[in-house]
């Protein structure tokens, strides 16, 4: 693995009987990057992503996350990932303080931990008046800012977002998006998936899958002029059209 | 171990937040013991008889002032006509009807017989009969009563003894029935919609993905479970004992630890549901007729399994509910100890092992 690389797969591949949902794909994602997994619904993101996360085995090639390998070190690689999936997983009848902490705590956050970082979190996110409310009861947008929050409690090396925007007004992606930006400043690795193309033009790399095949990996500028388009739903459309 | 005091506060939360599930926990466990002990029963009280009596004579008034002292039957009205009859069930309050023939009392005296006709209502048999029995029975003692002054070369006596339930209390039989269905209802339903709920709210995934192993996850979905299935236990227990005075022949320790057995086998079995449904309706539908029915019907709780034909008696066997039935009755009614169980005990546990055994298998599979 080399130094700057957090995320190396090569020729990766899952098959489900006589089909192949990722057909051998290699690629790297490097340390405080943001990269953008996209394809079309069906193209395999999800497959690819749950191989890189631990909780389903590759069928052939290899992969390496934060430096430990996919088949013999997943419980290495969960404790230095977080994941927010595309549905809303925090829990409704917990109140934002109980989800905090039931989150920190199987991470095995200490409780002093747990303490400061819901402090932290609380003031950051402005949720001051309803951090003992319970989480239903929350706006969607505020939820998902939640959400990404809770993922990186434990301060994870890098986070797995699965379409994290799905169903938020523009104004809240803006907001999600800044906070994605602040994180990858920070030094984490940002991997996430999405169906908006504005926000693929927000990456600093992009992946786009098409029928289990990643078909086109680069910068946004560098694939809009290989296409000669001027957006990547262009791009996008272009690819997947074939 | 803090991360698992941890998804243990959790699942209590959840448990204690909603509403249905708190009553299906413990407004369920009360609400059947009560309507089976008190409502469902098998004894007939104040049963209303009609009288048609065509002699009027010494014997019949005796006999039927012996029927209306008796608690169980209440003589509504006399009849004068046979035509009458028909009218006086047609209304539906009259079970049955007893007809004295006339000069019942000089037949007596003159031929050593006379026929009194017990006409009943068979819309339900099982009253039905219930009521000729206790007539009949009625009659047999006012015979033995005449009788005893005279002696008879041969005579066969019939003694009969009811043993472990004299009195033949029906709530006696369904309290273990019901300690079995509810124990088994709580702990496999409840388990298998609270897992299922996790996996339809994504959130099964972020506790998949996070450092806590999926057995973890499972044992601390299932240890508050557990927990409220002993107090559930404890509460059947005492509610038969104080309102039914149901005994407890047997060691209670043993009672207790046959129940935290029989409430591992319905967890382990409520995990296995779990795996193979992804919705918590499924979970339910599940649980309600794979285990509720054949519990009511195949465990040996309200029909015999000796009188099912052979291919149900052996479908009951495959019952975790059947074995336990049996164990509670033995310790709370015969007063059996471990060395009359071991037999049944051994069976509960084989099958906890082999519920365990495919949901682990069943788990593997999805992960691969």
């Amino acid at each position: 693995m080399k130094e700057n690389n957090v995320i190396e797969a090569e020729e990766l591949t899952k098959e489900f009987g006589a089909f192949t949902a990722v057909n051998a794909i290699s690629f790297e994602v490097k340390k405080g990057e943001i990269f953008g997994f996209l394809g079309a619904n069906g193209a395999g993101k999800t497959t690819a992503m749950k191989m890189l996360i631990g909780i389903s085995k590759p069928s052939s090639g290899k992969a390496k996350v934060a430096g430990f390998d996919v088949y013999a070190q997943a419980e290495s690689i969960k404790k230095n990932i977080g994941y927010m999936s595309q549905k809303f997983a925090l829990y409704d009848d917990l109140t934002v303080k109980e989800n905090i902490t039931f989150f920190g705590g199987i991470y095995g956050l200490s409780r002093a931990r747990i303490k400061e970082k819901t402090k932290h979190l609380i003031m950051e996110l402005g949720l001051d008046g309803i951090a003992d409310q319970l989480v239903g009861s929350l706006p969607l947008g505020w939820k998902q800012k939640l959400s990404f929050s809770v993922s990186l409690l434990h301060e994870p090396k890098i986070v797995f977002l699965d379409e994290p925007t799905g169903g938020v007004d523009p104004i809240t992606r803006r907001q999600f998006w800044e906070m994605i930006y602040k994180s990858a400043n920070q030094g984490t690795t940002i991997f996430v998936t999405t169906h908006y193309m504005d926000e693929a033009e927000y990456c600093d790399r992009v992946s786009i899958m098409v029928d289990g095949r990643i078909e086109a990996l680069d910068t946004p500028k560098k694939l809009k002029a290989q296409f000669n388009v001027d957006n990547m739903n262009d791009v996008f459309l272009k690819l997947a059209r074939g | 171990m803090k991360r698992f005091i941890g998804f243990i506060k959790k699942e209590f939360y959840h448990i204690f937040r909603d509403k249905r599930s708190l009553f299906i926990l413990f407004g369920m466990p009360i609400a059947q013991i009560l309507l089976f002990g008190f409502a469902i029963t098998n004894e007939i009280n104040n049963v209303d008889i009609a009288i048609l009596d065509h002699s009027k004579d010494a014997s019949t008034q005796e006999i039927i002032n012996k029927i209306s002292a008796s608690k169980y039957f209440t003589i509504e009205q006399f009849i004068t006509r046979e035509a009458d009859i028909e009218d006086a069930f047609k209304k539906g309050k009259i079970k049955a009807v007893l007809n004295f023939e006339k000069d019942f009392s000089k037949n007596l005296i003159k031929e050593q017989r006379a026929t009194l006709q017990i006409i009943s209502d068979a819309t339900d048999p099982n009253t039905a009969n219930t009521i000729t029995n206790y007539i009949s029975s009625i009659l047999k003692n006012y015979e033995q009563s005449k009788n005893r002054s005279i002696e008879l070369d041969y005579q066969v006596i019939p003694e009969t003894r009811m043993v472990y339930n004299p009195e033949l209390k029906s709530v006696f039989t369904f309290v273990p029935g019901v300690m079995t269905i509810i124990l088994m209802l709580v702990s496999a339903m409840m388990t298998s919609i609270s897992i299922t709920r996790e996996k339809e709210l994504g959130t099964m995934e972020i506790l998949l993905v996070s450092p806590i192993k999926p057995f973890q996850v499972i044992i601390g979905k299932v240890v508050p479970y557990i927990f409220l299935s002993v107090i559930n236990a404890i509460v059947i227990v005492i509610l038969s004992i104080f309102i039914f005075k149901m005994p407890v022949q047997g060691s209670l320790f043993l009672l207790g630890a046959e129940s935290v057995l029989f409430i591992i086998a319905s967890l382990a079995l409520g995990i296995l549901i779990s795996t193979i449904s992804e919705t918590q309706q499924t979970a339910m539908m599940i649980s309600l007729m794979g285990l509720m029915l054949p519990v009511i019907l195949l465990s040996g709780f309200i029909f015999p399994i000796s009188s099912m034909p052979e291919p149900l008696q052996v479908i009951s066997h495959i019952i975790p509910a059947k074995w336990f039935i049996v164990i509670i009755k033995g310790i709370m009614l015969k007063g059996v100890d471990i060395s009359f169980l071991w037999k049944e005990s051994v069976i509960l546990i084989g099958m906890t092992i082999l519920f365990i055994g495919l949901s682990i298998k069943k788990y593997k599979i999805r992960l691969e």
